[in-house]
């Protein structure tokens, strides 16, 4: 495989063991009446590093992998985390990406926005949702929880794609006239 | 952006089994393997958690236990003795009821495989589906009680809508008063409520709720008579209410599923 597909292949990939690793066991873990998500926790740190296209299509594959893992309403996950992923995507290449608390910021962000997305658009889709529940008793632990791993899972997404340097990096100089 | 509308819109407007229906049934077949594994990697960890954390509360629960053992010990030989007597006046009657649990249903014990990462929707994925039997709207529980009921199916994997759900209700019964409401989802975690409990009716607390399991004009509710759902935990009766203000606290502990059994009917009528 090319190095040029090997990298989106490796993101890919990434987000995929995130999605069932979130489907199947970070759901399941109850603290403080919140849990960590674990591929918005990828996303981000994919995005961060990779760039807003990067972030958006990964964020559709990861909630295409959600919502039929669970057999839910297609796209609905999709949307959110496309959303997201191509928002950290343009934060960290406009303004984050070198800054030691953009991953944190992105998170927190993401997290709520993408909590309050879904708010609506259960809402929007017919279900009987409660704004209290979601906004008060689950979404400040899962920013906590969230903002806990947000170091390791970034870490561990920036060793995995080997960033270890810019990906073009200047060798010389020359001086013109 | 434009893609996940679309697929938001033609998902939502296509009937059951449309062709995106088709697709995610086929991409959930895909995904069990990886589910699969995923929760057998897993599972040593979460028993070594959950023995640990057992481990905090083991002696007075084991006291508390030895108490209901005591009590339900000489209550199982009334109950078999009522069991039996009913069984053999059925018989002599040639009593017609509704579909019995669990001797009128197959059951199917699965794995659950995922759980819905979402405050929304409270669902479990389970490792049987179609091909298994299982239908839309087929009853789910545990040896304690009532789980919920199926909401989806792909051929080798059902989606289970818990009673935690908003969006289910479920008709049901309390022993000890023979008052009849709905159990539908609390304001707490894991929490039950019993509505529309008329006030001319009474509820005590420690009651205990089953499936009513009802018949009318053909339609039948789809849970069977006597599914165990809960003890009533509190029960208030003001002034100003309609009914009772009830809640309920489930036998199941929806938060630790790891297995359930879907009640599959020997035979299928109109519902």
């Amino acid at each position: 495989m090319s190095a040029n597909l090997l990298e989106p292949a490796k993101a890919a990939l990434l987000i995929f063991v995130a999605a069932i690793l979130q489907v199947t066991i970070f759901s399941q873990i109850d603290i403080l009446g919140g849990y960590p998500d674990v591929v918005l926790l990828t996303l981000m740190a994919i995005a961060l590093l990779r760039g807003s296209i990067y972030g958006a299509a990964l964020g559709f594959f990861a909630g295409l992998i959600v919502d039929t893992a669970n057999l839910g309403t297609l796209g609905v996950t999709s949307l959110l985390l496309t959303i997201a992923g191509y928002w950290i995507g343009r934060y960290g290449e406009t303004t984050g990406r070198d800054r030691v608390h953009a991953p944190f910021v992105s998170v927190a962000v993401a997290t709520v926005l993408v909590q309050l997305g879904a708010l609506i658009l259960h809402y929007l889709l017919g279900d009987d949702v409660s704004a209290r529940a979601v906004l008060l008793d689950t979404l400040p632990s899962k920013v906590l929880l969230n903002l806990l791993l947000t170091l390791p899972v970034y870490a561990l997404v920036r060793r995995l794609l080997a960033v270890g340097k810019p990906v073009e990096t200047v060798t010389e100089v020359r001086l013109l006239g | 952006m434009l893609l996940s509308l679309v697929l938001i819109t033609v998902y939502f407007r296509e009937p059951a089994g449309g062709g995106l229906h088709s697709i995610q049934g086929t991409g959930a077949t895909v995904l069990r393997p990886f589910e699969v594994a995923s929760n057998r990697v897993a599972a040593p960890f979460q028993d070594a958690y959950g023995w640990f954390a057992g481990l905090i509360h083991a002696k007075s629960e084991n006291a508390r236990l030895r108490d209901q053992i005591d009590k339900l010990r000489a209550e199982v030989i009334q109950n078999t003795n009522a069991a039996r007597e009913n069984d053999d006046l059925r018989a002599q009657l040639h009593y017609i009821g509704l579909a019995r649990f669990p001797q009128d249903y197959n059951p199917i014990n699965t794995d659950v495989i995922s759980r819905s990462p979402s405050e929304f929707q409270q669902q479990v994925g389970i490792a049987a589906g179609s091909s298994s039997g299982i239908r839309v709207n087929d009853p789910v529980a545990t040896a304690d009680g009532l789980v919920g009921k199926i909401s989806s199916v792909a051929p080798h994997s059902a989606t289970v809508t818990l009673l935690t759900d908003p969006n289910l209700n479920v008709s049901a019964l309390d022993v000890q008063t023979q008052a009849v409401g709905l159990v539908g989802h609390g304001e707490g975690q894991g929490t039950l409520t019993l509505d529309h409990v008329q006030k001319s009716q009474v509820l005590h607390e420690g009651d205990t709720i089953v499936t009513q399991g009802w018949k009318v004009k053909g339609l039948s509710s789809i849970y069977p008579y006597g599914i165990p759902i809960g003890t009533v935990s509190g029960a208030t009766n003001s002034e100003v209410d309609l009914y009772w203000n009830s809640q309920v606290s489930p036998f199941v502990n929806f938060e630790s599923l790891q297995s359930v059994i879907v009640l599959v009917p020997k035979t299928r009528t109109g519902r």
